[in-house]
């Protein structure tokens, strides 16, 4: 199925989506008792592109996106986009419409349709009129994967699988400079996630968003990533970062390929190490 | 951060008491402004130096202290001793629940109250009938929510013991009777919350003594301030219960966290 | 807990096996039908299915926590006709007994299921614990463990009966994807050191890939034992393995088999 062009508005050159994190540093102090989240943490991610963050539980994956996303504040270090400056120590945190983060759990109005989730951000923002959003809406529900079938169900109608496509497609309605997707494939069987992965990389081909996707699976970071970064467990910083220059579209038969193959084994050991080093903490610290 | 954490800290620690105060202070604006309806009423003021110069020291007010909950202990012990077991051979025995489950759900409905009148003409005494009245209110609480928790109890942990090989006895004493205790600390909370709401009507209706006849007193002798002191005693007796009721539940769950 | 002396124990022969139950209006539902499989002792053999296609009936009916409506299960030749603590299940989430201690847990089968005394039981426990890195959690209560910790109780809890069959149901299911890796590979080192006859339920494809001897696809009724893959990749396996030419290509093989049956994978809508 051959992408349909983009839109003229989409094609915004001053939203790019340059990311730039730059020693940035995160202490949390519950009580007194200081823990090192993220520790000189830097990141320069070229805009449109998809980096995927690997890491064990706790390694602060979930607070840097949280920092991008303008939901947490920083102790140290900047955090740029497109230039324009997102995060300081000194910037109270502010959320924007310009990127939008998907969650695991997922987060869609379970009392609205699918139609009014995709459009909700468009109708609050005033940016639009209410049958101009639906119609926008309706237009980006076709043209991805034609869901537009779907556009009258309720979310507990729909599948997992499905819910997660929606929230993706509400936030990328707003055209935002970069999505922020946390683990949103998490509790899916093999099977559904696979698929999912198909659907997110047409999208992606589609619209060529940057993209900022945690996940705790390597295989599916080589898979959908153009850079993987494997993070440290806490104080988390950059432990690995692997450039994957598999060609695109990629399907199935790309993870069977050798060099799929020799990615994965340059990673998994630093994954595993970490994952290692984070559990032995935990039960450490439960003692 | 560090002094945001510290100042949100003792904020939260200050609010409680503030909360008490405040409640005083608009009673006492209340009254002294004449609000409609506290034009009869005395101040916090008043109140504590009614209590101070003649009941601190006056052995009849303690007394019904002494007598309210002595009623409520021994009504509310009753229903567990009673209850408890109830509640086990409804969750266990099919044939018994059958047989006497549709008589519980009958009487259950019926308000502690509408059992005043019955047990004054059943019991003997006056005494007698407050404790059965306080007994009927705690009661089916605890029956429901113990034959409640025999019916939760987790299939796994059953079978898990059973392919350890346990008798049908330790399987009831180790695994049973502590799977239910959970649900008998949730029939005891709300169990005494119940029976200090009902002895205190009850001795409203039906007795000369007690917090509840205490502060009828003070609504029929048109003293207000006795009143009151009736209705704070009656709310610090039932938070007491409260706290030692939760203390017995912790007692009794070493293995729940508790915050 | 002798590592593979004498024959293999636990050797599990399933024939026409089928258990089905009412549903709310009354309706039958079969759950299993006509299910005929032997599995081999000193595997570990690993079913795979999606939820809903009778996975925990088998393992609850070789347990023998339920009972057949038809059809039988031998082990090393012998009916199974109730529980047995020759066959110790780990639950999915957590059975361990919440208001026991650690070792309490642990103790439970040898001294009020077969009666070894209290001070002998204990120096087991201890050895078992020690092994798992849990000594100094022995006198906690589950609910201030892990769930990775609360996972390898509950094997502890199962290997002091020295069982010939461990049935694990989804054992790992419910924590993160690490944690989850991490115990794999404590069940699997314990696994080859002793060869303990293993039935492991899972719906999850890498878990099964990692773990498994053969794994069974597992579908709905009848016939619910469909394809049989053999994974022979080496042992003993350590993390490196899931990077390995031959691990791919056994996941695109299962993944052919466990895409028959669904049309686009969890992405239609599904109206449930």
């Amino acid at each position: 199925m051959p992408a349909p062009p983009v839109p003229v508005e989409q094609m915004d050159t001053t939203r790019l989506g340059y990311l730039s994190v730059r020693n940035v540093e995160k202490v949390y102090d519950p009580g007194g008792v200081n823990v090192h989240a993220l520790e000189k943490c830097s990141l320069e991610i070229p805009a449109g592109d998809f980096i995927a963050v690997v890491g064990p539980s706790g390694c602060g994956k979930s607070t840097l996106l949280n920092i991008l996303a303008g939901f947490d504040t920083l102790t140290r270090g900047e955090v740029f986009l497109d230039n324009e400056l997102l995060a300081a120590t000194d910037k109270s945190p502010t959320p924007g419409s310009d990127r939008v983060v998907v969650f695991q759990n997922g987060a869609l109005f379970p009392w609205k349709t699918v139609l009014q989730n995709v459009v909700y951000g468009l109708v609050v923002q005033n940016r639009m009129s209410e049958s101009e959003a639906n119609e926008r809406g309706m237009d980006l529900l076709a043209r991805t994967g034609n869901l537009d079938r779907i556009a009258q169900a309720f979310p507990n109608q729909l599948s997992s699988g499905m819910q997660r496509r929606v929230e993706i497609l509400r936030a990328l309605i707003n055209n935002p400079r970069i999505l922020l997707l946390d683990e949103p494939f998490r509790a899916m069987d093999t099977v559904s996630k696979t698929t999912m992965h198909q659907h997110l990389l047409d999208i992606y081909d589609q619209y060529h968003k940057t993209v900022f996707f945690i996940t705790h699976d390597l295989e599916e970071a080589i898979f959908l990533a153009d850079t993987v970064v494997v993070m440290t467990t806490r104080p988390g910083t950059i432990k690995l970062r692997l450039e994957v220059d598999l060609p695109r579209p990629r399907n199935r038969d790309t993870i069977t390929s050798q060099h799929f193959l020799e990615l994965k084994q340059q990673a998994v050991t630093a994954v595993h190490e970490e994952a290692k080093k984070a559990f032995e903490r935990g039960e450490r610290e439960l003692a | 951060m560090k002094s945001i954490l510290l100042n949100k800290g003792i904020a939260a620690r200050w609010r409680g008491p503030l909360s008490v105060i405040a409640f005083f202070g608009l009673w006492h604006l209340a009254v002294v402004t004449g609000l409609s309806g506290f034009a009869e009423l005395p101040t916090p003021v008043q109140t504590l130096k009614t209590f101070v110069v003649e009941y601190a020291g006056d052995s009849v007010y303690w007394d019904s202290w002494v007598v309210s909950f002595q009623r409520v202990l021994i009504g509310f012990a009753i229903a567990q001793i009673l209850g408890i077991p109830l509640g086990l051979v409804f969750g266990t025995s099919a044939r018994f629940r059958n047989l006497f489950f549709p008589v519980f759900e009958l009487l259950r409905p019926i308000p502690p109250l509408a059992w005043v009148p019955i047990s004054i003409l059943f019991w003997p005494t006056n005494e007698s009938s407050i404790i059965f009245i306080t007994f009927v209110g705690a009661f089916f609480v605890i029956v429901i929510n113990v034959y409640d928790g025999v019916r939760n109890i987790k299939n796994e942990h059953m079978w898990l013991a059973q392919s350890l090989g346990a008798s049908r006895m330790s399987i009831f004493k180790r695994i049973m009777l502590p799977s239910v205790i959970p649900s008998i600390a949730v029939g005891m909370t709300l169990g005494i919350a119940i029976t200090w709401n009902v002895v205190i009507a009850a001795e409203m209706i039906a007795s000369d003594s007690g917090l509840g006849r205490m502060t009828w007193e003070g609504y029929v002798s048109s003293t207000p301030e006795v009143v009151l002191i009736g209705m704070i005693s009656i709310g610090l007796a039932g938070y007491l219960s409260s706290i030692t009721v939760e203390w017995i539940e912790r007692r009794m769950m070493p293995w729940v966290e508790h915050r | 807990m002798n590592p593979s002396s004498g024959t293999l124990k636990g050797r599990i022969r399933i024939s026409s096996l089928a258990k089905g139950y009412q549903d709310k209006d009354g309706n039958p539902v079969k759950v299993i039908e006509d299910c005929s499989v032997e599995f081999e002792p000193g595997l570990l053999n690993v079913i795979m299915g999606q939820s809903g296609c009778g996975k925990s009936t088998l393992a609850y009916l070789l347990a023998g926590y339920l009972n057949a409506d038809h059809g039988n299960i031998e082990i090393d030749g012998r009916p199974v006709t109730g529980t047995g603590a020759d066959r110790i299940m780990v639950f999915q989430e957590t059975a361990l007994w919440p208001w026991m201690t650690v070792t309490d847990n642990v103790i439970f089968g040898p001294v009020v299921g077969s009666g070894v005394a209290k001070n002998e039981a204990r120096r087991q426990a201890d050895e078992l614990l020690e092994r798992f890195g849990l000594i100094d959690f022995r006198d906690k209560y589950p609910s201030q463990l892990s769930g990775g910790m609360k996972r390898r109780v509950e094997i502890a809890q199962a290997l002091i009966n020295s069982p010939d069959i461990m049935i694990l149901d989804e054992p790992f299911r419910g924590l993160d994807v690490m944690t989850r890796e991490l115990l794999q590979e404590y069940y699997l080192t314990l696994f080859e050191d002793t060869r303990l006859s293993t039935l492991f339920i899972t719906s999850e494809l890498e878990e099964a890939l990692f773990l498994a001897d053969r794994i069974y696809v597992m579908g709905p009724a009848p016939d619910n034992i469909g394809q049989v893959i053999d994974i022979d990749l080496p042992r003993p396996r350590t993390f490196d393995v899931t990077a390995s030419q031959r691990y791919l290509e056994l996941k695109q093989q299962a993944m052919v088999y466990l895409y028959a049956g669904t049309d686009d994978g969890g992405g239609g809508a599904t109206g449930q």
